[in-house]
């Protein structure tokens, strides 16, 4: 054990191959892609399935888990002996970062379980594993997505109304309610030629009287009868990415596609391993807002070094012009905040608990990378917000770093509670 | 491999440097603030926690390598007890650990036993100049050839124990390059003022204007000999000491007035449990671990002969600068009228904290 920073080979190297492919794949369709909501980008995920597929299995490095869907138990805390200590986050973190400088919206386009999969990784039993996840590594591109926002229901996600009865008869679970805001809704749910069948993990409550206790997720297949796609959000960003209203009218389920104990016991544990999900997720969207953060960041370098203008670090501050002064400064919490994610993910990958580091690096990113993009805009000027160039486009994505998986303030609220030993009730 | 658990030995290192923060520094902290004077056997308590003589290897009295990652894991927790008794302890580094890492043959034998295997005895270096835009790259006190001696001409600033010390380092101008001179406490044009320096902060350690008029030194009193220093590489050292010096003493005052707010009731409720000072909290907390992950990876770089040492550096130091005045200010908000008053440290923790953005010089690691 000693404190070093040396990003191990296999993570340098998908950030080298993935720098390609966000350069060749998904920078020269950005803006026809925000510029064409709801088109799906069907060369872009046909290319992505196959490269994917011929690099070993749904992952875009060699062996190593994809960055849709979290690596199997076994292999995240894979122990050889103490020789090759485990990385399976930091190399997804890495994967994330790296396409989401790419592109945000088109990362979230990319083949595979997203966290649809992860839930059920989090929740599922292992033959559930085995029956719903195996589809990822088909012939066609497919897609899971996770429910739980309601229009009443965000933040506060306990108070999600969607029901789950169990028809006693036929022994399948009956569901009904609305769900909003699915990312990859439509590709999960839809049934696209192009696409394998996916399907959708819906929140839903088997006994509203037991609060939290009482809510189960539940596998819903692409194509139930009585769900449908009601809505296609219009967004201010990551436009390609479908965000999807998905109601739910006596939506019949097989009883086994309940993940989680079918009865409500006294531990709320279908609602703790929901959340155990975010701890595992969030310093990987936390990635993805630094991965915007360093596009802006260095688009805007290259424009300065047009103009020779280099930042002439280590003079003192008094010494600066303002635009070596903001560059610093946005250099300062950019590297910042990467560090912040790899410690996170680091943890995660040695089972250190991490909730507090998850939730720091998130709210770190959520608000360096909406600064730093919006500066972007601002020292540009008129390059800035012009719609020729990306700058502007990644300032509108960037900000939805801080409102999904837990706004700033929600991350707030579990980092206080970590460092002040609060319970929810205490600090709500 | 990213790891970030420090080494058993660091470890260790850390809890005995804590101890002795706690026990010793922070106790003595307002008194010694007030009156201007840390009583020595403090000093000397801390100096023999060996620090600086672990940095130093055996031939010349030590009995180990300078590691800036360990160095800024020290400083951090001393500072996290007093930051003017931090930097009282470690002055006699700013004299022997340029000359452990880039001294000639000669400057470490004659020095470095001297310093090491005695008591704490005040030795110092000289490199602020009073001055609002001064850089450490661009030094208006110059040092010339002249008949085979260097002449030193100019005035410093801020210069610990400067009355006292045996010898200082002073860093000059030689041709545009900064490079530093080990200057006798009896040469002559060195002229050391009466008055101390009169801070916003750090008033325990005693800081001395240093003028140097036509001081005459010896070739061989160039750091390094004949073909010097790499300044840069001392000036990334001071920055990182500085960067962690920043989260020892922005860690105090967060966890000062988060247990102050666990405690302290308003409206019938703790006021930790209001938002508007919890997520003051949160963001306190986030933003000391940023700038300790950057600190740390600068001295990670440092260690391990990177070049983007020298900048990030910098940015560590900058950085932790704006995150140890942030955080200050607000443990002095979180305390309410009380946090104004000088019987709690966070008044004196928040005039520290807006210090280092210009003490860079007064520690090394
Ligand atoms: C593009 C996009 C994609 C999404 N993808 C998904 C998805 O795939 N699956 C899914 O289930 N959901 C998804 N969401 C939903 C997202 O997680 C929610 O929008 C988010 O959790 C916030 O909920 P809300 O929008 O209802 O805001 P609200 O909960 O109504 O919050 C409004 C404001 O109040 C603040 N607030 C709320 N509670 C507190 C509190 N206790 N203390 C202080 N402040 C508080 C919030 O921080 C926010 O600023 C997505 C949303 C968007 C926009
Ligand atoms: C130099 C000085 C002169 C003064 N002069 C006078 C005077 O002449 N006469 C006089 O009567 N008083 C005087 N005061 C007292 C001053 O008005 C109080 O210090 C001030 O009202 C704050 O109260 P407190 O110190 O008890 O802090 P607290 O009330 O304990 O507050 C502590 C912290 O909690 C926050 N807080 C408290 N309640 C809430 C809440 N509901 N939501 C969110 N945050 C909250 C506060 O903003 C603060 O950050 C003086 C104080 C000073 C320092």
């Amino acid at each position: 054990m000693s404190i070093e920073f040396d990003a191990p080979k296999p993570v340098a190297n998908a950030q080298f191959v993935l720098k390609t492919v966000a350069e060749e794949m998904m920078r020269p369709n950005s803006r026809y892609f925000d510029e064409h909501e709801h088109e799906i980008p069907w060369d872009y995920i046909e290319f992505m399935h196959s490269a994917m597929k011929a690099m070993g299995g749904n992952s875009l490095a060699p062996r190593e888990p994809s960055p849709s869907s979290p690596p199997p138990e076994d292999e995240r805390h894979r122990d050889d002996g103490g020789k090759r200590p485990p990385i399976g986050y930091q190399l997804i973190a890495a994967q994330m970062e790296a396409l989401s400088w790419g592109d945000v919206g088109l990362y979230h386009c990319l083949p595979g379980g997203g966290l649809g999969a992860a839930a059920v990784h989090a929740a599922g039993s292992p033959e559930q594993r085995e029956k719903f996840l195996a589809r990822f590594h088909g012939d066609k591109p497919t897609f899971a997505a996770m429910c739980i926002t309601e229009a009443g229901a965000g933040s506060d996600n306990s108070a999600i109304r969607t029901r789950a009865t169990l028809d006693e008869k036929t022994k399948e679970w009956v569901i009904n309610g609305e769900k909003i805001f699915v990312t990859g809704g439509d590709k999960s749910f839809t049934e696209y030629e192009k696409l394998g069948r996916g399907f959708i993990v819906v929140w839903a409550s088997i006994d509203p009287a037991a609060g939290r206790a009482g809510m189960r997720a539940f596998v819903v297949e692409g194509g139930t009868p009585g769900v449908r796609v009601v809505k296609l959000e219009h967004k201010m960003g990551i436009r390609v990415s479908d965000t999807a209203a998905i109601s739910l009218v006596d939506a019949r389920v097989p009883f086994e596609n309940i993940l989680g104990s079918p009865t409500v016991d006294q531990n709320p544990t279908g609602f703790k391993k929901a959340m155990a999900t975010f701890d595992a997720t969030r310093p990987l969207v936390a990635a993805t807002g630094v991965g915007v953060a360093r596009a802006a960041f260095e688009f805007l370098k290259e424009r300065l070094a047009e103009r020779e203008i280099h930042i002439r670090y280590g003079l003192p501050r008094q010494k600066l012009t303002s635009i070596e002064r903001d560059v610093i400064d946005m250099e300062i919490m950019l590297k910042s905040a990467w560090l912040m994610v790899i410690k996170a993910v680091w943890m995660a990958d040695n089972k250190k608990p991490n909730a507090l580091e998850a939730s720091m690096s998130k709210v770190r990113s959520g608000d360096i990378c909406t600064k730093i993009t919006q500066k972007v805009v601002e020292m540009l000027g008129p390059l800035g917000y012009s719609r020729e160039f990306l700058a502007e486009k990644w300032m509108r994505d960037a900000k939805i770093t801080d409102i999904y998986e837990g706004t700033g303030q929600i991350n707030r609220l579990v980092v206080a509670r970590q460092i002040l030993g609060y319970s929810g009730a205490e600090l709500r | 491999m990213y790891s970030f658990d420090p080494t058993e030995e660091q470890q260790m290192l850390i809890e005995a440097v804590n101890k002795y923060a706690a026990n010793d520094l922070r106790p003595a902290a307002r008194n010694a603030e007030e009156s201007g004077e840390l009583p020595r056997k403090i000093i000397a308590k801390g100096w023999e926690l060996g620090l600086l003589q672990a940095s130093i290897p055996e031939t010349y009295g030590g009995f180990g390598e300078r590691s800036a990652v360990t160095g800024a894991l020290a400083v951090e927790e001393m500072a996290f007890g007093d930051l003017a008794g931090a930097l009282a302890v470690t002055a006699p580094s700013l004299f022997a650990t340029p000359i452990s890492l880039m001294g000639s043959e000669e400057q470490k034998r004659e020095y470095l036993p001297r310093i090491v295997e005695g008591e704490w005895s005040p030795y110092t270096a000289a490199l602020i100049e009073y001055a609002f835009d001064f850089d450490p790259n661009d030094l208006k006190t110059i040092a010339t050839l002249e008949d085979g001696r260097y002449s030193l001409n100019g005035e410093k600033a801020f210069v610990s124990f400067a009355k006292e010390a045996q010898a200082l380092l002073v860093y000059a101008n030689l041709d545009g390059q900064t490079q530093a001179f080990i200057v006798a406490k009896e040469a002559e044009g060195l002229s050391i003022s009466e008055e101390r320096e009169k801070l916003m902060g750090v008033n325990a350690l005693p800081l001395y204007r240093v003028k140097l008029t036509n001081v005459k030194i010896p070739v061989a009193n160039r750091l390094g000999g004949e073909s010097g220093c790499a300044f840069e590489q001392l000036l990334a050292s001071m920055r990182i000491a500085n960067a962690a010096a920043a989260v020892g003493v922005a860690n105090a005052a967060f966890e000062y007035s988060r247990d102050y707010a666990k405690e302290r009731e308003a409206f019938g409720v703790k006021i930790a449990q209001k938002q508007a000072i919890a997520f003051m909290l949160a963001e306190m907390r986030t933003e000391i671990e940023a700038m300790r992950l950057l600190m740390w990876e600068a001295a990670w770089e440092l260690d391990t002969g990177r070049e983007d040492a020298v900048k990030d550096a910098y940015l560590a130091s900058t950085g932790a600068a704006d995150m140890a005045m942030m955080v200050t200010d607000r443990a002095v908000q979180i305390l309410g009228g009380h946090g104004y008053i000088r019987d709690h440290p966070v008044e004196m923790w928040m005039r520290n904290g807006r210090g280092f953005a210009m003490l860079t010089g007064l520690a090394i690691i």
